[in-house]
């Protein structure tokens, strides 16, 4: 064997021990994470934890039914604000845009997409929280809502593309009119990969802590209606976590599991989906 | 400079689609150059020519298919039994549903056989389910396809063979009863037997409609059709009686083409 061969097979080796090595490292620290909320959670959780709101302060026991019933209210909230407008400026993007206009819009819903979520929150607080002088379901779920936004635009943006133009040109050249065709054959084509795309936008926010911490706010008890403060999992794990005592960490512990339940479930549930589209067009 | 020619042998038929002077840019490229000609009615016109020749871009000038893309511009007159197709007022998903439109790649909707065929006439309005179930019927008879479906019309399109799809989709474009259907290569994705069924086909539909193929295959337009236009760097350079167009051209361009002299 030359030199250079045997440079090269070093480099080789060291190349896939590199990569491995990366590979290793991102399953690890998943599966530890995993694990650890598991273990930390499980042994925490109980029937109380789903069913009684939390106890007084000083007391054990306890449990957070408010948050969770606050992140359904929160999340219900924020879809109807960001499934509707992510879904309709996707099928304007995807179907009617063209031109500068399209390519600005698309651009803004990338930026909107890197704002920071603090800032989001602050910015509904400014123009929501403060003139309606109250922390509310409403604020919060707009917060969230906004997040959503640009996920869901670009996911039903990005499935619809994937519709074949011929499947267009096969409806248009039927006398079927232009939105005929899309609400009959585009959307129905890419409807798997839709319903997909928007179920991942909510399983984003649903873990969003920052937007909600000055909009929904917390609350220790149940919130009626949607212009009340409302406890929600994010922000209880947050509050439960620094405060000094052992009997809220382990109750942090598992808000975070049941949080990151729902989210890995929707995360499958939207691969199940996707999976059975067996009608749907190559 | 185009002398429209007259097909001998046909004056005594009708004219279903009359073209004048028909140009076609892609923003400024030239794809169709002045072409002048008339389809007669319950015919087989082919259009033939080496890729790039305008003829795929004339078809879909003729149910203005090319609207949908963008920088097109046409100029001239088409008119269909009389009347003009362009124009402000003109309604082309009205025109459409004269002119029905088969495309080279099948493209059956990622829906059963049954939507797939009574989707046009649903859009038309037909909500009858007794009505619909007949259409389906006599079209996929007459597209030669319902022996091999009739019992799985609720099964999808997509598992349909190549073949059976673009029967499927001349039984979707049959089902919105138009007069003129614009075949775009119907059969150049299939195998032999496939493509012989197609050809059958077209045989068999000409007696009720008016027929325009886009063919790279030159036995192909010998074989099914009536009058063979032949188009070169967009333009028309010679219309007449495929049997006579293919024995004993009148241009030189033809004659090289058709012999495989050409290039």
């Amino acid at each position: 064997m030359t030199d250079v061969q045997r440079r090269r097979r070093r480099v080789e080796r060291f190349m896939f021990g590199a990569t491995a090595a990366a590979m290793v490292a991102t399953l690890g620290v998943l599966l530890f994470l995993l694990g650890y909320i598991a273990w930390q959670g499980a042994s925490s959780l109980s029937l109380a934890f789903f069913t009684r709101l939390p106890a007084p302060v000083g007391e054990p026991g306890g449990g957070m039914a408010n948050a969770i019933v606050g992140s359904a209210k929160l999340l219900f909230t924020a879809a109807l604000l960001g499934i509707p407008v992510g879904f309709l400026g996707g099928v304007y993007l995807a179907e009617y845009g063209r031109g500068a206009f399209a390519a600005w819009v698309r651009y803004a819903a990338d930026v909107l997409n890197g704002i920071p979520s603090i800032v989001i929150g602050i910015t509904v607080y400014a123009l929501v929280v403060v003139p309606m002088r109250h922390f509310s379901t409403l604020a919060g779920g707009l917060a969230l809502g906004l997040m959503m936004i640009p996920v869901a635009l670009r996911a039903t943006e990005e499935f619809l593309r994937l519709v074949p133009d011929s499947l267009r040109e096969a409806s248009l050249a039927l006398g079927a009119p232009r939105w005929v065709t899309i609400v009959r054959v585009v959307i129905p084509a890419a409807s798997r990969g839709i319903a997909t795309g928007l179920l991942l936008s909510l399983a984003r926010v649903a873990g969003e802590t920052a937007p909600l911490l000055f909009t929904a706010l917390n609350n220790r008890f149940w919130s009626p209606g949607w212009t009340q403060p409302t406890a929600s999992l994010p922000v209880m794990i947050f509050t439960y976590a620094i405060a000094p005592y052992e009997d809220w960490h382990r109750q942090a512990w598992a808000a975070g599991l049941v949080l990151l339940v729902l989210v890995l479930g929707t995360n499958v549930l939207a691969r199940v989906i996707m999976r059975g589209g067996r009608m749907q067009s190559a | 400079m185009i002398v429209p020619q007259a097909a001998s042998g046909t004056e005594q038929d009708v004219v279903e689609i009359a073209v004048r002077e028909l140009t076609v840019h892609y923003g400024t490229t030239l794809a169709i150059d002045r072409v002048t000609l008339d389809i007669p009615r319950h015919r087989v016109t082919a259009l033939i020519g080496p890729s790039g020749c305008g003829k795929s871009t004339f078809l879909r000038c003729l149910n203005r298919m090319n609207d949908h893309i963008p920088g097109v511009r046409v100029t001239g007159d088409v008119t269909i039994d009389g009347d003009p197709i362009y124009g402000a007022d003109i309604d082309p998903v009205a025109l459409r549903k004269r002119v029905g439109m088969v495309f080279q790649k099948s493209n059956p909707f990622p829906k059963s056989i049954f939507d797939n065929v009574a989707f046009g006439p649903r859009v038309h309005g037909e909500r009858d389910p007794v009505r619909l179930r007949e259409i389906v019927e006599r079209t996929l008879r007459q597209a030669a396809l319902w022996e091999e479906v009739e019992d799985r019309l609720d099964a999808s399109a997509l598992d349909l063979s190549g073949g059976q799809q673009q029967r499927l989709c001349i039984a979707r474009a049959l089902a919105v009863e138009p007069d003129v259907v614009l075949m775009d290569e119907p059969a150049s994705a299939l195998d032999p037997i496939a493509t012989a069924k197609i050809e059958e086909l077209i045989h068999e539909l000409k007696s009720s409609y008016t027929i325009v193929i886009v063919t790279h295959n030159m036995q192909q337009a010998a074989r099914v059709s009536d009058l063979t236009a032949y188009f070169y760097l967009g333009r028309l350079i010679e219309f007449g009686p495929t049997d006579r167009l293919f024995t004993n051209p009148e241009k030189q361009e033809t004659e090289d083409y058709i012999t495989g002299r050409f290039g």
